[in-house]
């Protein structure tokens, strides 16, 4: 065996991201590792990449026990990552980016000659010529150039035995993606093992031999691709039990409040469309990276519209989000850290930030009245703090999520766009949080919500509609869908 | 040829160089009898090498990633020590060296406490922008400190007839070669850029980047210490209250020749480009009889209409 994984085990804090994960893959093999979000794999790469030590287990490459120390070790040894968002340095050429951190010298400078061969022979064994030169600095290129230059890179080391690649396809297009299996099928016939991580089935068909499933973080399968149908892999990857309670209490479907015209983002979505109604829940399932945050970012004009139309209450509104706060239109960040919440204001101030309700007379704010606002709130919500005036920094995640959904709630908004609002929270606050959004709906609001967690899209949501890059499905009922369709949509 | 042109065009410096050259040419054509003398072009050169010599270790801190705003107490405190050295009987060699080492351990100090203590670099340099003066003046007592010169005063000096441009501005010339070799060509050099453009990145790829950070800092001290050395030639007294805003006039010099305060552009010629420009441009205002404050909002101009271009360039690139 090339590489062998033995009970790998790894906890960030309380949370235990690997718990048993093992695998095992052979010289010249390309090795998928599947999962779904949040399944282990992350975490798994950073261990094989050096960028995290595991905490228990056996890592063994070519029979020799493997603890790199970090990433330059890993690459030493043989193991090179190459990045979903590949690393670079803008400011470096091509040369430079490749050799970088191990340039050879000579008389106390770097030795550009040496270095070009380096950065030549790396490239050839991509098995093309390049389009750009040596000296180009990486700015200069296209995210697929790029791409070819990290994995460039991480074979420019004398003796590559297993090359990573993170998603790699992820920023590239269709031809991008069929020259990249050409450069992957050459690398493993000259015998490098490619560990190959996608969420893509269909590319995992057409480019891996064999395959291990992680399920929160576990190895629970592994095999040969050939012979396992796309169905299999995907109730491997999905099969877990439900066991949340998702409240759902009698709602009436009303007027559309929110309605798409194929609207597009500079990159992402693409000409998507929807209606969205009063009294609906109405979930994105889809992939990391297939374009649903940026689909609830160019609603709210966080990004730059490409084209298309927002309409809410029938009159279309300008790509802004003041234009669409005045339409009562709120989002909800996934960044709950950077983008939620103010962390080092209190928690009065996070909930009276969007600022529309008079806080005193002569436009005044006065803190007596934010902080009568915020009780509520607290009390409303059950906020777990030591009052208003507490930092919102010192909160938990899912009472911080509560704050920040009480910042909508205060600005009394009718449309709620919440991006993954149950994110690395606990079971207590994530069941708080499905019976206030199943409120809100109740009381006539329209909730827009991404999620990777599919259970919780299953569970609360009226409609789904399945989002695959950057493209939006049509809204099904929920009650039609099952967990394992939507994950074999999502990954077709 | 044309890819040669081609590549010229493209150099982050070529902007300012042709500003220069247009700025030059406009003060030559309104005062052609006083702006075009030798005497005034040496002048402007002696002016323009203690923020040169400073601006390069500012070049260098800013390309890193860093910044540097104790440059003018590390120049003051620098011009205190040479005449105290100076006065206390030791030879000019020994008052040079010490105000070397002095500057070099100043900037180590900002280094350490940015990669140390994580304090941010402006708020690290402000602090040690302060502490320096305060240290200045308390070794020179609040008084500026007359001291023999024992022939730096030379360095600077021009000698009609003989020697028209001073020792001091070969010096400069010098540093900004050697330092432009050491940032192009070499694995520091290469390192600091990298580290500028993409810290995450640089340390993922195995560069020694707190080796990086502490040593670029230490070198912009000791080109502030250089530039201390070179003002004392000047002024031929140590003076705990010289160079107070000359670290604003050093990052004016550096971005104006295409460095980003957020790392990874820039480059020595720009900077010396930079400094020259600045220097012209006080200049050619004194020859046009125009008073201080106008050519101080006249270089605030500069500054900003440099910063303006700078910016469409690099949109019109990405």
């Amino acid at each position: 065996m090339r590489l062998e994984l033995r009970n790998l085990k790894k906890a960030f804090g309380a949370a235990q991201a690997l718990s048993d994960v093992s695998l095992s893959a052979s010289p010249g093999a390309v090795h998928a590792v599947l999962g779904e979000n949040g399944a282990g794999k992350s975490t798994l790469m950073k261990i094989l990449s050096g960028a995290e030590r595991a905490d228990a287990g056996e890592l063994r490459l070519d029979g020799a026990p493997f603890r790199p120390s970090s990433p330059e070790a890993a690459r030493l040894a043989g193991v090179s990552i190459v990045y979903q968002e590949p690393l670079f340095c803008a400011d470096l050429t091509v040369r430079e980016n490749i050799v970088l951190g191990s340039e050879p010298t000579r008389g106390g400078f770097v030795d550009r000659r040496r270095s070009a061969e380096i950065a030549e022979r790396a490239l050839s064994q991509l098995g093309q010529v390049s389009s750009f030169g040596l000296e180009t600095p990486l700015r200069g290129l296209s995210p697929a150039d790029r791409q070819l230059v990290s994995i460039a890179r991480a074979l420019s080391n004398a003796d590559c035995k297993v090359l990573i690649l993170d998603e790699p396809t992820s920023a590239l297009t269709g031809a991008d993606t069929q020259r990249l299996f050409a450069i992957v099928r050459r690398l493993a016939a000259s015998g490098v093992t490619v560990l190959y991580i996608s969420h893509f089935l269909e590319e995992v068909e057409q480019i891996a031999s064999e395959y291990t499933v992680l399920r929160d973080g576990r190895s629970v399968a592994a095999g040969r691709v050939a012979g396992t149908t796309r169905a299999e892999l995907v109730s491997l990857m999905a099969g877990r039990t439900v066991t949340e309670l998702f409240p759902r209490s009698a709602r009436t479907r009303g007027e559309v409040a929110l309605e798409l015209r194929e609207l597009s983002g500079r990159r992402l979505p693409k000409r998507a469309s929807l209606q969205l109604h009063r009294g609906e829940v109405l979930g994105i399932a889809g992939l990391v990276g297939s374009g649903r945050t940026e689909l609830l970012r160019a609603i709210f004009g966080l990004d730059p519209r490409a084209s298309g139309q927002v309409l809410v209450d029938g009159v279309s509104v300008a790509a802004a989000p003041v234009a669409l706060g005045r339409r009562k239109v709120g989002l909800l960040s996934e960044d709950r850290k950077s983008e939620g919440l103010a962390e080092s204001l209190s928690i009065a101030e996070n909930i009276t930030l969007s600022g529309t309700g008079s806080l005193g007379p002569y436009g005044l704010a006065l803190p007596s009245n934010s902080r009568a606002r915020a009780v509520r709130w607290i009390e409303k919500l059950g906020i777990r703090c030591r009052g208003p005036e507490q930092r919102a920094r010192a909160l938990s995640g899912g009472n911080q999520q509560k704050v920040a959904l009480s910042r909508l709630l205060e600005q009394d908004v009718d449309v709620l766009l919440l991006d993954e609002p149950t994110r690395g929270i606990d079971v207590g606050s994530r069941a708080d949080i499905y019976r206030l959004i199943d409120e809100l709906a109740g009381r006539g609001k329209a909730v827009l919500l991404v999620s990777s967690y599919l259970p919780e899209l299953v569970g609360i949501c009226d409609r789904i509609a399945v989002m695959v890059r950057g493209s939006l499905g049509p809204a099904r009922a929920a009650s039609e869908l099952s967990e394992q369709q939507l994950l074999l949509e999502a990954t077709g | 040829m044309s890819g040669g042109a081609a590549a010229w065009l493209k150099k982050p410096w070529f902007g300012p160089l042709l500003a220069l050259i247009c700025v030059y040419a406009l003060f030559s054509a309104l005062t052609p009898d006083t702006f075009l003398r030798s005497l005034n072009l040496v002048t402007m050169l002696r002016q323009t090498v203690v923020v040169s010599v400073a601006a390069i270790g500012m070049a260098l801190i800013i390309i890193h990633g860093g910044i540097d705003l104790s440059v003018g107490s590390t120049v003051a405190l620098t011009t205190v020590v040479v005449a105290k050295c100076l006065q206390s009987g030791a030879g000019p060699a020994t008052a040079v060296l010490a105000a070397l080492a002095l500057g070099a351990l100043a900037g180590l100090v900002n280094g350490a406490l940015v990669v140390g203590l994580r304090i941010t670099p402006f708020i690290a340099t402000l602090g040690t922008m302060s502490a320096l003066r305060g240290i200045a003046k308390g070794l020179a007592d609040e008084q500026k400190i007359d001291a023999p010169a024992r022939g730096l005063d030379e360095w600077m000096a021009v000698v009609p007839g003989e020697r028209l441009v001073p020792y001091g501005v070969w010096l400069a010339l010098a540093a900004a070669v050697i330092f432009a070799l050491l940032l192009g060509y070499t694995k520091l050099g290469r390192h600091a850029v990298a580290v500028g453009s993409n810290e995450l990145t640089a340390r993922l790829c195995g560069v020694p980047v707190t080796r990086v950070r502490l040593l670029i800092y230490a070198l912009g001290g000791l080109l502030a210490g250089l530039g201390g050395v070179l003002e004392f030639s000047t002024l031929t007294v140590g003076d705990p209250t010289d160079s107070v805003g000359l670290e604003l006039e050093a990052i004016a010099a550096v971005v104006i020749g295409g460095g980003s305060l957020s790392g990874g552009q820039g480059s020595v010629a720009g900077t010396l480009i930079g400094a020259l420009l600045l220097t012209v441009i006080k200049a050619g205002c004194t020859h046009l009889g125009m008073q201080n404050w106008i050519q101080e909002i006249l270089t605030g101009a500069i500054i900003v209409i440099a910063m303006t271009l700078d910016r469409l360039r690099q949109a019109a690139r990405d």
